[in-house]
This record gives structure tokens, C-alpha cells and sequence, in this order.
């Protein structure tokens, strides 16, 4: 059984006060939040350390501005935290920030990691609309009913990781129907347990894997299939991959929002993947013509080969895309087969090297014999 | 008469056992396909994912890479790096069906200048039988 206290407060609310009264009886010096900066609706990560500026904090607001693993090992890529820190953040984004880790581009320690059982995010198109709070509470809802929400984005629709893993606290939000009422925080570590202590309170024996949890991760997963199966039809190889990447600018923005891409210079922005025109009259003459901007294919082809095995389908990508190509969908799909030939589960074991940067004696033995 | 298509091969030798296979089965007067055009590299796993890539999109209908044996890596455990790398881009290829058979990994050490020329013209032969490569061909790649 594990540890657990219910909170008799709304679940927003009651977050939201338990981590005020951390910063203000000073047991962490910040908390790493969203937060509404302004009435229009625009909200943001913030690390805030001062009790004043929390009140603007919104710590479960249904948002991804930015992946939070990235923005964690931004603050640590020299070490941890000087003080200690409390950070709200989701599955998804803990799990790209367990993968930095790893690549000694971040550090955990400092931190007190409070995950929520995750409904997904909201499209961050949909930030600033004028129906913005309608359809946040629509999305409650839905994350009462334990329903998958049709604005969220398209990743999270079918992500099946929607239980944080590596959190000190997890927040129980889907499918408890009294959700403006009473919550519960799982306890997974000491720390959160000490911490827990400043939280009004009272233990309570519930398990996480609920029957709503356990229907709910079906229905994902039965959308996930649906996905899967609609983009880039089975067989049809090169020119279903040339109609998904066709309308490509060549911005790479998606590769700039990776959590997972935290090469300082990527290869593909270097001056080695710059056209050379050198090559154009060889390039004309095997192709018969020539898609510019060049090498979008080999861009996202590329990237795939460093990425897509550690990728946490947070759909960072797929959201900022403005020729709206479902990379996310593409590289959560070619990403789980990888993490299957690998045996791996991006961002569950801190102490699990990434695929690429370790192998075994005996493996793979098939591979060059021919 | 129809010219008979002669593919167009890229070949990644690592310098310590393939290239000198290679220069084996040169000095012992081997015949070699002569469509694989070599590129000398110090390791197996020196060859990034993104350079056969790049290969099989700007021009070549194949891509070979060739290393030491599983143990014998002159700097112990390269090739081990190179052979999950491999794995990694084979199966992208088969799960986004783009010909998979295009690429392949071979270990031939230094003494082994038959096998060299034997992987070479199987190879060789096998583009050949899938044709020219349509990532190569086409416009809007």
C-alpha cells in the first residue's frame, strides 16, 4: 500500500497552498511553476522565490509553453541547486529531465519533484483564445470523468505514460470524480514524505492504479493504434514520408523544443549541411529537379537516428510546428519500435544509460556476419 | 542494347582490419566490384547515422560499412557502438519501409582479403537487383 494523504480542498487550490506555505515557512527556496502572467491568458514557467509573486501561480494549469525537463537543466547544467527546490511538473516532462540527466546536462537532487497524474495538455494554440477558460474547465472535466479530452494535444491523446515516474509526490487528478473537493498526493520517496508533513492533510491507504486509471490507459491505448495506423500508411515507404515532411519549412523548431536535442550546435545547423553549390549540376542531373529548402528529409531522418529512442512523446514538437506536421505522432511511433529492438523506457532509470552511449558483448549477433 | 544498370555504392572501411582487407584482396589480384567507391574511416563507429543517411539521399544506391570483428576493434569496443548504431537505423528503415536492404554492416579483419571481395560483390549484386535507389531519383526528397 502506499503512502498517501488526502487533502480536503479543490485540487488546484489545495496544491497551490501546500506549496505556498513551503516557501513561506521556508522549507524550499523556489518553486518551479506555470504561471499566468497577464488577464489575456498567456501563462509561463516561472521559478519564483518570493511568497508575493506565487500568487499569480497556476501550478496544474493544463499548458506545456515549454518542456520542463529542458528548462530544469537550463538551471542545472552546472550542478544542482544551491537551495531547495519544489518543481510541478508532468510525466512526460519528468522523464526528458531524468534523459538529461543521464546526459549529464541537468541534476535531480535539489529538487522536489511533484508530478500529477497527467490528462494531457492543452494545444498551445489555444492559449490566448477568447474561450480559454471554457475550455479549461471543459478539461477538467473530462480529467474528472477520466475521459481523453479532444483539445489536448494529439500526443497526449494516445500516451499511455500518463503516471509519473521518478516523482517525490504525485498529485491523483484523473478519474477522481470530487475533484473540486478532495485530492489525493501519493508519497514515493522520504523526501516527499518529509515535505508532505506541511501539508494539511490526513494519511489515507489508497493504491494509484485505480479501475478509472486502468480504463483510461485502455482507451489510449486503442487511440494510439488509431494514430499509428493513419500516419505514414504501413507499405507505402518513401512517399508516405514525403507527403508528412512535404510542407516542411526547414525551420527546426522542432528540434529547438526537443527536450531530448540538447546539442549545442546540432549537426544539422552547421555548416556542413548547408547546400554547397558544388553539387547542384550532379544533384539536377539525378533528380531531375530540386525541393527547396534541401535536405528537410535527411533533417528529420537524421534527428530520428539521435533522438527517437529516448523520445518522451511530450509533442512539444508537433505543437510548434506552423505547417502543422505531426512529427510527434512520426517519431513516438518509429520511437516505440526502436525502444522495443533496446529494451529501453526513456526516462525510468536514472541510472540506465541512454542506447547509444553503452552496449552489451552479446547482442545484436546476427548484425555483420553477412 | 540496354545498358545494364551498374549501382552506385558507398563504402565506409574502418582503417585497422576492413581498409586492410581491402588492400589485401587489391595485392592478391582479387577481382572486386568495382561500383563500391571507398571512404577510409579511423573506426566503424565513426560512421554517424547521419552520413549514411546522407549517402542514400544525395546519390548513392547503397551503403556499406565495414569494421573488425565483435572483440578485435582496434580500440576495443568501437565496432560494439557501430553495431548498435546500425541496429538503430535498420530498424527505422524497416518501420518507415524504405528498403532496408540498402545498407549493411560486415566485419572483415585484416587477414581477410577473400571475404572482403566476396561481401563486396554480393552486396554489389544484391543493389543491383533492387535497381536505383528512389530516394536518390527523386525531386522531392
Amino acid at each position: 500500500m502506499a503512502k498517501a494523504i488526502k487533502i480536503k480542498k479543490n485540487v488546484e487550490e489545495g496544491l497551490f497552498d501546500f506549496l505556498k506555505s513551503l516557501l513561506e515557512k521556508e522549507k524550499i527556496n523556489g518553486v518551479f511553476t506555470l504561471k499566468k502572467m497577464d488577464d489575456n491568458g498567456a501563462i509561463s514557467y516561472s521559478l519564483i522565490t518570493s511568497p508575493d509573486e506565487f500568487k499569480d501561480a497556476v501550478p496544474l494549469y493544463p499548458f506545456m509553453p515549454v518542456n520542463a525537463g529542458k528548462a530544469l537543466s537550463s538551471f542545472t547544467l552546472l550542478g544542482k541547486t544551491e537551495e531547495p527546490i519544489a518543481a510541478v511538473l508532468r510525466p512526460c516532462e519528468l522523464r526528458a529531465f531524468v534523459e538529461l540527466v543521464k546526459r549529464a546536462q541537468g541534476d535531480l537532487e535539489n529538487f522536489l519533484i511533484i508530478s500529477p497524474t497527467c490528462g494531457g495538455v492543452l494545444s498551445l494554440n489555444l492559449m490566448g483564445d477568447k474561450n480559454q477558460e471554457k475550455i479549461v474547465s471543459q478539461y477538467w472535466t473530462s480529467v474528472q470523468k477520466a475521459e481523453i479530452s479532444p483539445d489536448t494535444r494529439e500526443t497526449c491523446q494516445f500516451c499511455e505514460n500518463f503516471l509519473p515516474i521518478n516523482a517525490d509526490i504525485t498529485v491523483a487528478a484523473l478519474g477522481n470524480k470530487d475533484l473540486d473537493k478532495e485530492f489525493i498526493l501519493f508519497l514515493n520517496s522520504p523526501k516527499g514524505e518529509e515535505f508532505a508533513k506541511h501539508a494539511e492533510g490526513s494519511a489515507v491507504s489508497e493504491e494509484i492504479e485505480t479501475k478509472e486509471i486502468n480504463e483510461f490507459r485502455k482507451k489510449r491505448e486503442e487511440l494510439r493504434e488509431k494514430f499509428f495506423k493513419e500516419t505514414g500508411k504501413e507499405g507505402e515507404g518513401l512517399k508516405s514520408l514525403i507527403n508528412i515532411f512535404a510542407p516542411c519549412l526547414g525551420c527546426h523548431g522542432c528540434s529547438h523544443v526537443c527536450p531530448i536535442c540538447y546539442c549545442v550546435l546540432c549537426d544539422f545547423d552547421a555548416k556542413t549541411h548547408e547546400y554547397h553549390s558544388a553539387s547542384l549540376s550532379l544533384d539536377l542531373k539525378n533528380k531531375g529537379g530540386l525541393k527547396v529548402p534541401t535536405g528537410n528529409l535527411l533533417f528529420h531522418l537524421g534527428r530520428m537516428t539521435h533522438m527517437a529512442v529516448s523520445c518522451v512523446n511530450c509533442g512539444m514538437c508537433s505543437d510548434v510546428c506552423p505547417v502543422n506536421i505531426p512529427v510527434a505522432t512520426v517519431f513516438s511511433k518509429v520511437g516505440s519500435s526502436l525502444q522495443k529492438v533496446f529494451n529501453y523506457f526513456p526516462g525510468k532509470d536514472i541510472e540506465e544509460p541512454a542506447p547509444q552511449g553503452t552496449y552489451k558483448e552479446e547482442e545484436f549477433k546476427t548484425i555483420g556476419e553477412q | 542494347m540496354e545498358k545494364k544498370f551498374k549501382p552506385n555504392i558507398v563504402g565506409f572501411l574502418c582503417n585497422w582490419c576492413s581498409y586492410a582487407g581491402a588492400d589485401l584482396a587489391g595485392s592478391s589480384k582479387t577481382d572486386v566490384d568495382s561500383s563500391l567507391s571507398v571512404i577510409r574511416v579511423m573506426c566503424s563507429s565513426r560512421v554517424n547515422s547521419n552520413l549514411v543517411l546522407s549517402a542514400l539521399l544525395w546519390g548513392s544506391d547503397g551503403v556499406l560499412v565495414a569494421g573488425c570483428h565483435p572483440g578485435d576493434c582496434h580500440y576495443e569496443k568501437g565496432n560494439y557502438y557501430a553495431r548498435r548504431r546500425f541496429a538503430l537505423l535498420k530498424k527505422i528503415a524497416e518501420v518507415l519501409n524504405l528498403e532496408p536492404d540498402r545498407i549493411q554492416l560486415s566485419w572483415i579483419s585484416a587477414s581477410e582479403g577473400k571475404r572482403y571481395a566476396e561481401v563486396v560483390n554480393k552486396f554489389a549484386e544484391d543493389i543491383s537487383k533492387l535497381g536505383p535507389n528512389p530516394l536518390t531519383s527523386n525531386p522531392k526528397v
